[in-house]
């Protein structure tokens, strides 16, 4: 009321009217902006034409001409330059989903040992984040790939690990699965499997509402999931064999060879954001209040039950947030290949072809759309996540 | 649906056991339960076999002196710390010529007096505070910067640094001046003397240095701060700008923070390196090294904004609502209400982002700037050295220095975050 009456006060002049006021800012902020990208636009206009620099996307079906050594999908050097950026596309999207589950893996482990009530678990964990959290991922990669990775033996004197595992300068090399006619029975009974343990789970928590009983879900499903394809398996007469790698001169011939560029990125990029999710971990469990732990044990739950069916469905709600930032950012620091040298979309988009079409401010804001994607996408995933876990909370 | 109800009554289970002494101790806290034992054993055997290895490769068998990488080719030998010594200049100022190394020395003694006693205002109570901030800084400084060689090749030059950075904490300490001086000095003055300096300039008599030349860890720290500094005012601008009612700020604010949280750092290097001299007219276009300082300073910008909303955001609308009551203006309310109660919650948040933001210097290698991990990098190769232990060692050492800053400021931190909340404790 008061404020209504200062506002139409005769005497103020408009120019102390809050809303006036406001659009005049407004306007004045809209009108340097447009006048900066405005400029912006015309100088590159002016200074591409000068410098001779493509404007144009024309540069995208022609052909690449260089090599990639990691490829997902079929690609020669005389493939386009958009069939390179499929590539990059493709290996970024194949570290950054490896790593996330390593990294996850790894982090709630050193998250729920830093809370251990164990000393020398607690302590050595705590160690682990804070070296981890306090050095730069670059020089960690650099490590890993400069000082462990290239002074392992050359082929000839790899390190065995059995089974047709080796290790050695070149990367890990390990038996290529051959996949005979009838394997596809065994991705069957695999699937199969698993619909089972879903059901089994469902009927399992009725029959415990009904009657008390708790059944063996963990062991049930696990024999349900890993049993079908073990027996698919025999009975469709081994369709599966492995072709073992081989030493012949310098080199393996068969088997597959993972880029030691690529294991130094995983392990890099998975031992750093573990570092990050540890602490995240952490912080959600120590967010439930302590009296959920001691009501819960009162009642009579075991510790293990405790944490299963009392702590971490709270904690994962605050969990759940910041961990997908630190998923996007393991997703974006895994542009940090570029300086290891493993064909991700910077390295063979922002890098090679940048240099070789010149075709900067194209490229460059190509690269930062499929990032940008890549952030909106996995936040809208995470939205409907958190909306569902919301929704449980009631 | 029927729920299942327990009828019968669960017998008594015995009072759980709890032993006394060493024994009791150990048995609770390290060998719990048949997950944390086998654990803690394993733990136990992993640094068992590990630290004596550590310590024999760091120290025992580390090669200390050498005029060449053939003692530490030697196989058998552990880390090589000489080469470490050896580059040492290298890995401090990059290729800045040598003859001029004092004015690097200058400019970060000169800075670390100051931002300490930006940093440090009441610490300095006791005696031992007041004989660090007068004595111990100025001295740390002067020890690891130069270093031993260069007091020995320019002592008096080196030493009057020294005697200057004493002069000007006492100067800063005794006068009684104002922080929002000290402030202005820092933030000011200071940056624009140091250009000078560093640059060199025919009107004050020094020879002009060339960026390309510039680098090592003086350089790492100069994109650090510079991208710290700005960070902090442009952050909290675009946290407010988020939180305007005006809509064109408000989008506007949401635009840059958004589009800059969601790419990667890289790719903005990328940007400023090849599209920032574009975008403006070609006499205008920024120096080598300024292109990356810019694009640091704008992705820095959009992380601490985050990090200030949050605070913003836990700030109750009475406080802004009872300032308005009391006829202050929007900047008013801000600056004096809501900004020291926001910024004090988060400051773990902010610090967090400057180790983060100093970690991410590192990447500006990309664009050919030599900052310290691109100097170690590139005196790794060096033929003349080259043997098995030199790339673990120098990783070591910088991992080690970047440790020492992060660490550092998280520990700074802290002790602020306790000093601060004071007001709050119950």
């Amino acid at each position: 009321m008061s404020l209504d009456a200062a506002r139409e006060r005769p005497s103020s002049s408009f120019l102390y009217n809050p809303q006036i006021r406001g659009l005049f800012w407004q306007a004045v902020l809209i009108i340097i902006v447009g006048f900066l990208g405005y400029e912006a636009v015309i100088n590159a206009a002016t200074n591409m034409r000068a410098r001779g620099i493509p404007t144009d996307f024309s540069f995208w079906d022609r052909v690449a001409s260089f090599d990639i050594n990691l490829t997902l999908i079929s690609y020669s050097a005389t493939s386009t330059y958009g069939r390179a950026f499929l590539v990059g596309l493709l290996n970024t999207l194949l570290v950054a989903v490896i790593g996330v589950v390593f990294a996850t893996v790894l982090g709630f482990f050193i998250g729920i040992a830093r809370l251990s009530k164990n000393f020398v678990v607690a302590k050595l964990a705590s160690f682990y984040v804070e070296i981890m959290r306090n050095t730069p991922l670059l020089l960690q990669l650099l490590f890993i790939y400069n000082a462990v990775l290239k002074p392992l033996p050359n082929p000839r004197d790899s390190i065995s690990f059995g089974a047709g595992f080796y290790l050695n300068n070149r990367g890990l090399v390990m038996p290529d699965p051959q996949f005979a006619p009838g394997a596809g029975f065994i991705l069957a009974a695999g699937l199969a499997g698993i619909v089972g343990s879903i059901l089994y789970k469902i009927y399992a928590k009725r029959r415990q509402a009904q009657t008390g009983e708790i059944l063996p879900v963990a062991r049930v499903s696990a024999a349900l999931i890993l049993l079908p394809p073990l027996m698919a398996y025999f009975l469709a007469g081994q369709p599966v064999s492995f072709e073992m790698p081989f030493l012949r001169g310098f080199n393996f011939v068969g088997g597959v060879r993972v880029l030691p560029e690529f294991v130094a990125l995983v392990l890099g990029l998975s031992i750093y954001t573990a570092a990050f999710i540890a602490e995240i971990v952490r912080a959600g469990i120590l967010a439930v209040s302590h009296g959920q732990t001691e009501a819960a044990q009162s009642l009579g739950l075991s510790r293990s039950q405790t944490l299963k069916l009392v702590i971490i469905p709270q904690a994962q709600r605050v969990i759940v947030p910041p961990l997908t930032n630190q998923f996007l950012a393991l997703t974006k620091n895994s542009s940090l290949a570029v300086f290891i040298g493993y064909p991700d979309l910077v390295q063979v988009f922002a890098g090679t072809v940048l240099n070789q079409t010149g075709a900067a401010v194209q490229v460059i804001a190509i690269t930062m759309a499929v990032y940008l994607v890549i952030s909106l996408i996995t936040a809208f995933i995470m939205n409907l996540y958190n909306r569902r876990m919301a929704l449980v909370e009631r | 649906m029927s729920l299942y109800l327990r009828s019968d009554e669960a017998p008594t289970l015995p009072p759980p056991v709890r032993g006394g002494g060493a024994i009791g101790w150990l048995k609770d806290n390290i060998f719990s339960g048949w997950v944390s034992g086998p654990l803690a054993l394993a733990s136990l055997a992993l640094i068992i076999w590990i630290t004596p290895d550590l310590i024999r490769f760091y120290i025992l068998d580390a090669i200390w002196t050498a005029d060449d990488g053939a003692a530490c080719r030697v196989q058998g030998t552990g880390a090589c710390w000489a080469f470490v010594d050896r580059k040492l200049d290298f890995f401090r100022y990059g290729s800045y010529p040598v003859a001029e190394h004092w004015r690097v020395d200058l400019v970060l003694m000169v800075g670390t007096v100051l931002s300490a006693r930006l940093l440090w205002p009441e610490g300095k109570k006791s005696a031992f505070g007041l004989f660090a901030f007068l004595v111990g800084i100025p001295l740390f400084i002067f020890l690891m910067i130069p270093g031993p060689a260069a007091i020995i090749s320019a002592p008096g030059l080196e030493l009057a640094i020294l005697a200057g950075g004493i002069a000007l904490a006492c100067v800063l300490e005794f006068s009684k001046l104002r922080t929002l001086w000290v402030g202005l000095i820092f933030f000011v003055i200071y940056p624009v003397v140091a250009a000078y300096l560093l640059k060199g300039s025919p009107l004050l008599g020094l020879i002009q240095v060339d960026t390309n030349l510039w680098g090592g860890i003086f350089l790492s720290l100069l994109v650090a701060t510079i991208g710290i500094v700005f960070s902090l005012p442009a952050g909290i601008l675009l946290a407010l700008g988020r939180r305007s009612e005006l809509p064109a700020v408000r989008f506007f604010s949401i635009l840059y923070i958004e589009f800059v949280r969601g790419v990667p750092f890289i790719t903005v290097l990328f940007m400023a390196n090849t599209m920032l001299p574009l975008f403006v007219p070609d006499n205008w276009s920024p120096d080598r090294l300024l292109r990356p300082i810019i694009g640091f300073a704008l992705f820095a910008a959009a992380y601490m904004a985050e990090e200030v909303r949050g605070g913003l955001q836990a700030i109750p609308k009475g406080q802004s609502e009872g300032a308005m009551a009391l006829g202050l203006s929007y900047w008013q309310r801000m600056r004096l209400i809501v900004l020291p109660q926001a910024l004090t919650l988060v400051i773990p948040g902010i610090v967090n982002i400057f180790i983060s933001l100093f970690k991410d210097t590192t990447l500006v290698a990309i664009v050919g700037i030599f900052d310290f991990l691109r100097a170690i990098d590139a005196a790794r190769i060096d033929p003349v050295w080259s043997g098995p232990t030199v790339s673990p060692t120098v990783y070591t050492f910088a991992a080690a220095f970047y440790f020492l800053f992060c660490f550092g400021m998280s520990r700074y931190s802290q002790m602020m975050e306790e000093r601060l909340s004071a007001g709050r404790r119950r």
